[in-house]
Order: structure tokens, then C-alpha cells, then sequence
């Protein structure tokens, strides 16, 4: 395993010219707003379609409006859908609308066969969170998932064994080898989002996010999106939405900040995701010092009691 | 609407950015409520209760924008003295009970006699027709009202707008509804505090407003509202109507519907219209105000487009080759008169009726009588299939070596592999471009009635007879591109128009404006004219928004006369000045002396605010320079419609043919004037005060999905839509899942005295309860997407097995938004087993034929 090729073990926060990119263009993000998410799933669709990702079930799941599960193999974006007794709250609400203060629905009594009506349904939009330190990337043994020169984590498919150690190294449960026989595109193979290199590197925008009608899934440099995300949850929590947060934004935290990352309206664990991810391999090189110091003790240890027999 | 349009749905997200505030009035909550400010649950079937509760708000607490109103609207206008309102029967003046009709003589303007066509059934026929009126102005035999501009005569429209709406209170409200006083103070509040000068409140509806036996009638209450509060033709004012497809504003303007020819120009009758003069004798009266006296123009031009040279003033313009109504042809008398088998063929043209239509069983048995049915379709949908696996086929109430219907399946080209235009609710056409070649055999529709056009006139080409002369005498000479399809800008050219002599020969039409009356003009549709003005096809235009102002007059192109809001004259005050600043779209200019501003001004651009017309002035010449409603046959906008309607001129709560509630209001339980069709295929359940009703106890309602569309035939077909929403399922409370012992993710059974389907459970708080009259109603939603047969990649049963049919009598529409039912847990029986089991329901609800189809609820007690 080569640190310096794969730009993960704790290394620059520039993962693509900790990989070895010399002069990268800036690096590319999602940020994913689920404050204005409405859960029409397009993106679910549009990267389908583009991908050429097969359909993967047909079951109803009972879990509010969201028949899909998680992300997979072959789910590269999933709509989540929780439904919470909750209120819900209103979102911002600009100049001009003094005399309509902005109330809410929070603690109002609109149908008084249920009494207090609180109640929201929140929509998110999950996808592979391009982490800072990636861990797919990190235990590779072929060198098929790559840092490319925009900073996204990409499987090259030609490459991949099917070895399938990325799957339990992803914090997310995001990268899974898609199953099937041969008549299954890529079957046996790893695979997840791609931030659609293919198109990005055209100078297109990805597909989720070109199809999403409500801008809840932005593409751009991810500095700019940092920005324009620190905005955003400034505007909300000032419109009294106090729960607006940012996840994955940090590049202090356990993955050095994620590649797509987004604006959440209640803790991460409601949405199924966890709430501190810790890049699996970010105790390798401790591991490996200390596999070293008690390689060299046993070795010391050795050489002493050879060193003592000989007295 | 972020449900069913979610595209559509971004400019609502970016309002909500700039600042609006959004009210979602639903009987469930959709992904729109998710994202409202607030969510307003109510009964399904309810919603004029509440409508005319906001009503009685507005004028009781004085909320009204005055001047807009004096000025813009009937307020002031004197009705006829004979006229009475609703009674406690329920019923306005002129109601002949035998009939279940209106006599409207009664509801006129003082001094304004009742004319003959309007809003009349026709006796002739078996089914009794409905108005034609589809979007035009109803007539009136002269504009010469007489008007109380203090609003204080009691015959006045405003006082009578008072008097009807005062039992409309917001205790009424929580009875009826199930709308506590704290939501209905929210949306009082929200409406009044943004209308008025500086402000304005759009409302946006859908099918879930149409689809009622009073469906008309809720539309009209909004109007109401709009117009109290001065928020019509104003920017960030209006009432948006949510169509179901792509275009079906395009198929309203060019019309698939029996009753219209093109324009909103009625379709003649039998028996009343055999010559050009008595036809439009029934459109306008050469008396009253607005544009409309134009008709003979926009009808002579449509004649020449369709019979070119043929069509000459010695022979009425070909105005005789015109196919005659003579009653309901609508899509559900149809489907009565395929059951009793006098129906030889039927063409299905993206529709799949097995799935998608009220009553599934009526459907499927209706085209097993059909001798001959053509699907055209992208997918082998229901329709085309339920002679082999229906629902029936497995009841066995069919079986498929008894059917003799001939099923000829043509497959269609979709809309992204041929050319054309899609007509939007703005009424923007917008130019699509082909963009790959249609599979297989796969064909336009314009290919296939092209092709079914030149094989019929070759069949009768040397027919003697004069029933076909019609067809013999049409001009059929579109060019074919080299694909052999019509060229579809030859079409857009032909409804568009031209000038058939004089200097412009040859040239294109600008305006309607040019139409003539004396055959020396054409054009398919006069609300279309304009559209390739200047040789140009004016619906590709495509000039970003950021390159143009505001309004974007230079995407697409908007009907009238790329008009990108109607009735915009009341946008200025009656001196023709802005209302304000902040709302300001087009006003007056002094020093040009002409109307001016961000859009096309919708009135005579030259006309004066202070302009008044010499008493007895017609057509647009009788416009005052304040009568902004310029397709009103008086100029005003209509609170109360002294006719056009045939339930009533002002909506009035009556309970949906199925409802597990009785009438507070009135002893009339439904609608009285409302179409139903009373016949074993179509049984109803009983309602108050009829017994048996228990034996249905939940409101059910039906609705669509993001996921999703329509019957299926686009998204049950493909798989990365049909995983997204695999599975029929119900959706039910908490509070209802325990009492009827419903699991999430089990099976239910729903039922009604038509059939009963099963269904996986969704068990959701985003249904509740509602507490209407001191006893709790349960609301089942039922998704309608999924149908039974073996083609589909996901196949259920379908919600509209269930729905019965009963109709809104102006428009034909089906009640689909709000029904009975009974609901149980697990799976239905399979089989003939299924009908023993629906039966039973039945005996026990004592259904009959006559069940629920009493059309005047008799006097408590009698029953």
C-alpha cells in the first residue's frame, strides 16, 4: 500500500495533489440541501439513466415513501423520507412580510381530532460522500478506485478485482460489489457514484443534480459550495429553523471533510447517517509504528538473550 | 404540486426564497405540505364549506378591496328581483325537481332577459347535454345592467353575496371540514394580509378541486375570493388550474372534448343549428360588451381552414358538413351506451381506461362490447389486454372466447420522437423539437389521423351521400417530410391563419383582430393566431430569461396574442394608473394616450380609462375604458354568474354523492343537478340520510404519486420508475390502523358496493382523523397508478375499480376525490369468491339500483 499514491492516510487536504496531481483544478463537490428537497427522486432516476445502473427491486419496503433502502451497488443516490412528530418550521422569510409574522405551524391546533399537530416530513438525498481520507481508496490493492484530478474517489471498473475490501472499509456502507451474472452490467465489480467524472470532465453537471428541479442538489467548487452552505444555514437558523446544520462540511473532522456533503434539519443518526464518521484506516500508520516498535522489540529482545547466552 | 409537478413546483420553492408564504389546504400530507408553511388538513368533499367561509370573512370583516371591487367586478350589478336564494331544500330559483334542472330565468341581471342557449340542456338525445360554454364567456343579451355603486341595494350581487355566504362560518367549518378555528384564522389572516394594492395571493388548484359532482363550483369559489380581494389580472395574483398532462391546456384550446370546435366555439347542436346565423345567435348577442360579437369571424375563418375553396358564403362557409351534438357524448355517457351495446368502436389515444377511468369493471365490460377498439399507446397497457387478463377474466363475470371485441394495438411515437408543440396552464405554446426516431413501427398521432384522413376520403371519394361530404370536401394537403411524417409547422401554420386575398394574399396572420367574417381570411384556432406571425414559428423562441424582462415575452409564445397574463387592465386602478408601485404591469400612458407596460395590454390599447360607450354599444366598441374583463359579455368579472352554470350561481355546499356525513346546511344532501347513472354496472353506496351508510364508514380518496403517472401506461412500463413505487398500497392513520387491526406493510382490503381491491399498508400520521360533527371520520388515500394485467413491469389492482360514477353536470368531470368505503385487514378473496364477498357488503348496506341516486333528498323522517 503506497501513502503517497493515494493521498489518504491523513494527507494534504488538497486529495488530489496529495495524490500525485500536479496543478489540479479546483476541487469539485455536492452540496446536498434537504431543506429544499421535495422528494421527487429525479436524482435517483437521472443517475440511473446516465449510469446505466439496473433496476434492483421491486419491493415495497413500508418505510414512509422510500421504496429504494440505502445506497448500493446499484442505488448511487437515495432519497430518504422520516417522517417525525416534529414541528414543522417555517423557512426563511424575506423582507417584506411584516404584517404575516412568521408563525408557523409549530404548536397550532389546525385539526383538533389529533390535538397538537406537529408533524414534518423531511427528504434527503444521500450520495458517496467523496470523503478528504478515503478508505476505499486507502485499502485498494489494485489501484482501481482512484483520486482523480477534481478530488473525487472513482472505481475504474476495468481495473477492479472484485476483492471487494472496500466494501467494509467505507464508514458510509456506501461502495458494494453489484451482484448478478454475466448478463449484469459490471456484475462483481465495485461500485458507486462517480460524481459522473464522465461528465463533469466535459463541462457538464452531474446528472442528479442537473435533474433536480429545486436545487437541493448543487454541484460546483466545493470552496464556493462551503460558502454558499455557510450562508444557507446562517439564513435558516436566523428564520428561527434552529435545527439546520451542516454535516460533512468540516475538514477537521474524521474525514477530513466530505467531497459532497449537506444540510441536514436534524441529527445525522435520523437520517441514517453516522454522526461522526472515522476514516476506517486513520489508525493505520499508528498500527504500523507500533507493529514496528514491537517488531524491533522482539528483534531487541532476541538479540539480548543471544547477546546473554553468549556471556 | 410538488407531487404531481414537481418540475413546476421550483418556481413555488423559489417564491417561498423570495419570501412567500405557502398554504397546503389537502385532505393528506403530500411532499408539498413537507415543505409549506403550513399544512391545512380537511375532508375530502368539504372544501366549498371552507371556500365559502372565507367568503363570508372577507365581507364581514370589510377585508375586500373596494375599489378594485365596485369597479372590476358584478358586485354592484341589480339581479332579477324573482331571483331566491338557496332555501332550506337547498336549491336556488327555477329548480324543476323531475329534471334535476335549472330554468335560469330567474338568476338574470335586472332588466336582462334569460337568452335561449345559454346554459340550457338540450332535451334531444338521450343523454341531456351540459352547457358548451367550456372557456368562454357566457352570453348576455345586452351589457345595459343596473348598478348600486354603494353596494347597499339589496338586489344588488354584493348583498347577495353577503346573504349567501353568512351561514358559512367558521364554527361551520370545524363541523364540516374538520378545520379547527386556530387553522382557519391562519389562512384569514394569510389571504387578507397579502391582497390589496401592495399586495396579492395566487391559488393553485388541481384535480383535486375538478374531480367532484360540485367541482365546478370550487373553482368558482376561489374566483370569488380573487376578485373580493383584487387579485385577478395583477401580477402574483390569479388562479392557477394545474392540468394533469403535458398540454392538456393545448387539448382544451384545440379540443378532444365533443362539445367544442376549436377556440372554445361550441360545437353546433341538432336541431337548433342549421344555419351559420342561428349558431351564432347562441354564442353572443350582437347587444352585449366584449369580444365575443367576433365570433362569426373566428367561426368563418375556421371553416375556411378546414374546407378551403369548398367553403363558400353561398353554402354558410360548409357550415352543414359539421357533425351535430345531440346530447352527452362525454367520455362516461359513452361508456353507458357501449354497456347497452349501441357502441361498434372506440379509439384509445393515450389513455388507458381500464386503469385510469372511474368504475374499471364498467370500463372493461363496456369494451367487451365493443366490436372494434384501437389502443394507440407506447406500451401494451390494460386496455389493450383485459380481454385476456383482466380482472374480470379471473371473476370469471368474462371470459376471453366470449368476447368479440377486435383489439388493433398501434404503437406511438413519444413526445420526445416527433415535433410539435406542448400548450401549458399559462396557455404558452412551446415548440418541441424531434430529438430521435420513434422505435419499430412507432408513429405521431399526427401521422396516424393524417393517414386514417387520406384512407377515408379515398373510401369516399365517390360517395353520393351527404353525411360524408364533410370529409370529401375537407382540404388534406399537408406536405410529408422525409420520414414521411406531416410536417407539424404546416399544421401550426394552418391554425394560425392567413390572408386568402387582397394584398396580404398568401401572408400570415398577425392578430385575430384580422380575421374576417367574409371568407377572405382562414385559421384553425383564433386563440392560436398570432402564433407564426411574421412567417415565423414564434413557439420556438427561446431567448433566455436573463437576455429579456421579467415577463420573458420572447420564450415560447402565450395565447391571446402572446398575452402572458389575462385580464391585465385591472393591474391598473379605473384612472389606469398602477395600484402601486411594487405591483405595477400595465398602465396607462398619458402622453402616448395608450395603454403601456411589461406585458401586452389585454384591451383596446388606444382606449381611455375615462372612455364610456353610448348606451347600447356592442361587441368591443360597448367596453368602458374601466370594464376589464373584456370576454365578459358586461365587462366585469362575475361574483355571481347569472348564467353559464346549471347548479346554481353561486357555489353552494352540497355533501359528494358518497359521503359518510349528512348536509348541515341544507335538507339536500347532493347535488341536485349532478349526472348520475343509475344501473346495476354502477351501484352507489348509501349516504345520509339514506340507512346503510355505516356499512361504508370512511371518506377514500384517490390520488397520484411523484413516482408515478397516471394509469400507469408511461411509469408501470419502466423500471427504474416502477422500483421507486412498486406496489399498490393504502394509506391509513395510526388511529384508523388500530381500530381496524391494519399492519404497516400487511395487506388490506377496500371496499365499496363496486368491487373490492387489496392493497399493501402504508400506515402514516401524514393521514389524520378528522373530527367532523362530534363523531371522528377516517380518510383512506389510495395512490391509482397500478392496474391488473401481464405486460407491466409492476401490475396491482386499481384504485378506480372502486370509484363509482357520478358527474359534475357542467363539465362531465368524475367525483374521484371523494367516495366510501369500508377497510379490512389482509388480502381479498380471489375468484368468484370476490363477487360473494362484495355482494355481501351490498345486502348488507341494502343497496339497490336506486341506492344513493335519489336526486332530491326527501324530508327527514320519510325514509
Amino acid at each position: 500500500m503506497s501513502v503517497r499514491a493515494s493521498g489518504g492516510l491523513l494527507g494534504p487536504l488538497n486529495p488530489a495533489r496529495g495524490a500525485g496531481w500536479q496543478d489540479p483544478p479546483p476541487r469539485k463537490g455536492f452540496f446536498t440541501d434537504t431543506s429544499l428537497c421535495i422528494g421527487c427522486k429525479a436524482c435517483e432516476v437521472a443517475c440511473k439513466e446516465w449510469n446505466r445502473i439496473p433496476e434492483d427491486g421491486l419491493a415495497m419496503l413500508g418505510t414512509s415513501y422510500d421504496n429504494t433502502g440505502g445506497l448500493g451497488a446499484s442505488t448511487w443516490r437515495h432519497v430518504a423520507f422520516i417522517e417525525q412528530r416534529k414541528p414543522m418550521r417555517m423557512l426563511p422569510v424575506a423582507n417584506g412580510m411584516g404584517d404575516s409574522p412568521a408563525s408557523g405551524a409549530a404548536s397550532d391546533v389546525i385539526n383538533p381530532a389529533r390535538g397538537a399537530a406537529d408533524f414534518r416530513w423531511l427528504m434527503s438525498s444521500d450520495v458517496c460522500k467523496h470523503c478528504t481520507h478515503a478508505a476505499c481508496l486507502d485499502v485498494c490493492p489494485t489501484g482501481a478506485l482512484m483520486r482523480t484530478e477534481l478530488g473525487t474517489v472513482v472505481v475504474q471498473e476495468d481495473i477492479c478485482n472484485g476483492c471487494g475490501y472496500c466494501v467494509p472499509a467505507c464508514p458510509f456502507g456506501v461502495i458494494e460489489r453489484r451482484e448478478g451474472d454475466r448478463t449484469v452490467h459490471n456484475a462483481g465489480v465495485a461500485q458507486k457514484c462517480t460524481l459522473c467524472y464522465d461528465r463533469i470532465g466535459e463541462g457538464m453537471t452531474p446528472a442528479c443534480a442537473q435533474a433536480c428541479p429545486t436545487e437541493s442538489i448543487q454541484f460546483g467548487d466545493l470552496e464556493e459550495l462551503r460558502e454558499r452552505a455557510r450562508e444557507r444555514v446562517g439564513t435558516l437558523r436566523a428564520a428561527g429553523v434552529s435545527d439546520a446544520r451542516l454535516y460533512l462540511d468540516d475538514q477537521k473532522d474524521g474525514i477530513g471533510g466530505g467531497g459532497a456533503f449537506f444540510l441536514l434539519l436534524d441529527e445525522p443518526e435520523v437520517y441514517g447517517l453516522p454522526p461522526d464518521p472515522v476514516v476506517s484506516t486513520r489508525e493505520l500508520p499508528a498500527m504500523w509504528r507500533t507493529a514496528a516498535v514491537a517488531g524491533l522489540g522482539l528483534l531487541a529482545g532476541a538479540a539480548a538473550a543471544f547477546a546473554g547466552r553468549r556471556r | 404540486m410538488a407531487e404531481c409537478h414537481p418540475v413546476g413546483f421550483q418556481w413555488v420553492m423559489e417564491a417561498k426564497a423570495r419570501g412567500a408564504r405557502v398554504i397546503h389546504i389537502d385532505p393528506r400530507f403530500t411532499r408539498t405540505s413537507a415543505v409549506a408553511d403550513m399544512h391545512v388538513p380537511l375532508r375530502a368533499g368539504s372544501d366549498i364549506v371552507l371556500l365559502g367561509a372565507l367568503i363570508n370573512h372577507i365581507i364581514s370583516t370589510q377585508k375586500y378591496f373596494r375599489e378594485y371591487v365596485v369597479s372590476y367586478t358584478n358586485a354592484a350589478t341589480l339581479v332579477n328581483e324573482d331571483f331566491k336564494d338557496v332555501d332550506d331544500v337547498g336549491v336556488f330559483s327555477g329548480f324543476d325537481a323531475q329534471s334535476g334542472t335549472y330554468d335560469t330565468s330567474t338568476w338574470q341581471y335586472l332588466g336582462v332577459e334569460e337568452t335561449a342557449a345559454a346554459g340550457n340542456r338540450s332535451a334531444a338525445g338521450k343523454h341531456p347535454t351540459g352547457q358548451e360554454l367550456g372557456g368562454r364567456g357566457s352570453k348576455l343579451e345586452h351589457g345595459r345592467v343596473q348598478r348600486d355603486e354603494t353596494l347597499q341595494d339589496p338586489r344588488c350581487v354584493f348583498q347577495i353575496l353577503r346573504r349567501h355566504y353568512a351561514r358559512y362560518t367558521a364554527e361551520l367549518v370545524e363541523q364540516v371540514c374538520g378545520v379547527g378555528p386556530e387553522g382557519f384564522a391562519k389562512i384569514c389572516d394569510a389571504i387578507t394580509a397579502n391582497s390589496g394594492r401592495e399586495r396579492t395571493t395566487a391559488w393553485v388548484y388541481s384535480v383535486g378541486w375538478t374531480q367532484h359532482s360540485v367541482g365546478v363550483q370550487y373553482i368558482r369559489g376561489a374566483c370569488i375570493i380573487q376578485l373580493l380581494l383584487g387579485n385577478i389580472g395583477r401580477p402574483g395574483g390569479g388562479i392557477m388550474a394545474l392540468r394533469g398532462h403535458a398540454s392538456i391546456q393545448g387539448s382544451t384550446d384545440i379540443p378532444t372534448l365533443f362539445n367544442l370546435l376549436p377556440g372554445y366555439l361550441p360545437m353546433p347542436k341538432a336541431g337548433e343549428h342549421e344555419d351559420l346565423s342561428s349558431y351564432f345567435e347562441s354564442i353572443y348577442s350582437p347587444d352585449q360588451k366584449g369580444f365575443w360579437t367576433s365570433a362569426e369571424a373566428y367561426t368563418v375563418s375556421l371553416l375556411k381552414a378546414w374546407f378551403g375553396d369548398m367553403a363558400t358564403a353561398h353554402n354558410d362557409y360548409g357550415f352543414h358538413w359539421l357533425p351535430r351534438v345531440n346530447g352527452d357524448h362525454s367520455t362516461y355517457s359513452t361508456l353507458m351506451d357501449m354497456l347497452d351495446g349501441t357502441v361498434e368502436g372506440y379509439f384509445l389515444l393515450g389513455q388507458n381506461p381500464a386503469v385510469g377511468s372511474s368504475n374499471g369493471k364498467a370500463q372493461r365490460l363496456g369494451m367487451a362490447q365493443l366490436k372494434w377498439l384501437v389502443v394507440r399507446d407506447l406500451n401494451m397497457i390494460e386496455s389493450a389486454t383485459f380481454w385476456k387478463d383482466g380482472p374480470e377474466i379471473a371473476t370469471g363475470e368474462l371470459r376471453t372466447e366470449d368476447i368479440g371485441t377486435e383489439v388493433f394495438f398501434l404503437p406511438a411515437a413519444a413526445h420526445t420522437e416527433k415535433k410539435g408543440t406542448f400548450t401549458n396552464t399559462q396557455r404558452m405554446l412551446q415548440w418541441r423539437h424531434k430529438a430521435v426516431d420513434p422505435p419499430g413501427d412507432a408513429r405521431s398521432e399526427l401521422h396516424f389521423f393524417h393517414q386514417l384522413g387520406v384512407e377515408l376520403r379515398r373510401k369516399l371519394a365517390g360517395s353520393p351521400l351527404e353525411r360524408d361530404a364533410g370529409l370529401r370536401n375537407l382540404t388534406w394537403d399537408y406536405p410529408l417530410e422525409t420520414d414521411g411524417e406531416p410536417d407539424g409547422e404546416a399544421v401550426l401554420q394552418e391554425i394560425n391563419g392567413r390572408h386568402r386575398s387582397g394584398a396580404k394574399a398568401g401572408q400570415m396572420l398577425s392578430s385575430f383582430v384580422d380575421m374576417k367574417a367574409d371568407g377572405s381570411t382562414d385559421g384553425g384556432c383564433w386563440i392560436y393566431t398570432g402564433v407564426y406571425a411574421d412567417g415565423v414559428n414564434q413557439a420556438a423562441r427561446r431567448r433566455p430569461g436573463q437576455e429579456q424582462s421579467w415577463v420573458a415575452p420572447e420564450w415560447g409564445w402565450a395565447w391571446p396574442l402572446n398575452r402572458r397574463m389575462l385580464y391585465n387592465r385591472a393591474s391598473a386602478d379605473p384612472d389606469g394608473k398602477p395600484w402601486s408601485e411594487r405591483k405595477r404591469y400595465v398602465w396607462w400612458d398619458e402622453a402616448q394616450q395608450r395603454w403601456t407596460g411589461e406585458d401586452v395590454p389585454d384591451f383596446p390599447v388606444d382606449k381611455p380609462p375615462s372612455f364610456r360607450p353610448a348606451p347600447g354599444t356592442g361587441g368591443p366598441g360597448g367596453l368602458a375604458g374601466d370594464d376589464p374583463f373584456i370576454m365578459q359579455a358586461d365587462g366585469k368579472g362575475w361574483l355571481y354568474a347569472p348564467s353559464g352554470l346549471l347548479d346554481g350561481p353561486l357555489p353552494t355546499h352540497y355533501e359528494p354523492a358518497e359521503s359518510p356525513v349528512r348536509n348541515p346546511l341544507y335538507r339536500q344532501q347532493s347535488n341536485p343537478t349532478r349526472e348520475s347513472f343509475p344501473r346495476q354496472e354502477n351501484l352507489t353506496n348509501p349516504s345520509p340520510p339514506e340507512p346503510g351508510s355505516e356499512v361504508f364508514p370512511f371518506v377514500v380518496t384517490t390520488y397520484r404519486l411523484t413516482e408515478h403517472h397516471t394509469a400507469g401506461g408511461m411509469s408501470r412500463f419502466l423500471p427504474y420508475l416502477s422500483e421507486l413505487q412498486p406496489e399498490f398500497f393504502c394509506e391509513v392513520s395510526p388511529e384508523l390502523a388500530r381500530e381496524r387491526n391494519l399492519v404497516n406493510g400487511g395487506w388490506a382490503t377496500i371496499v365499496s358496493a363496486r368491487t373490492a381491491v387489496e392493497a399493501r399498508v402504508l400506515v402514516t400520521e401524514r393521514l389524520a382523523p378528522l373530527r367532523i360533527d362530534g363523531r371522528v371520520i377516517h380518510q383512506v388515500g389510495l395512490p391509482y397508478h397500478w392496474g391488473v394485467g401481464g405486460s407491466a413491469v409492476v401490475s396491482g389492482d386499481s384504485a378506480n375499480d372502486l370509484l363509482g360514477i357520478a358527474l359534475d353536470p357542467n363539465v362531465h368531470i368524475q367525483e374521484s376525490k371523494a367516495a366510501t368505503c369500508d377497510i379490512r385487514p389482509g388480502r381479498r378473496p380471489t375468484g368468484p369468491a370476490l363477487l360473494r364477498f362484495v355482494e355481501e357488503h351490498r345486502r348488507r348496506a341494502g343497496i339497490t339500483v336506486t341506492t344513493g341516486n335519489i336526486r332530491m333528498t326527501p324530508p327527514e323522517g320519510s325514509l
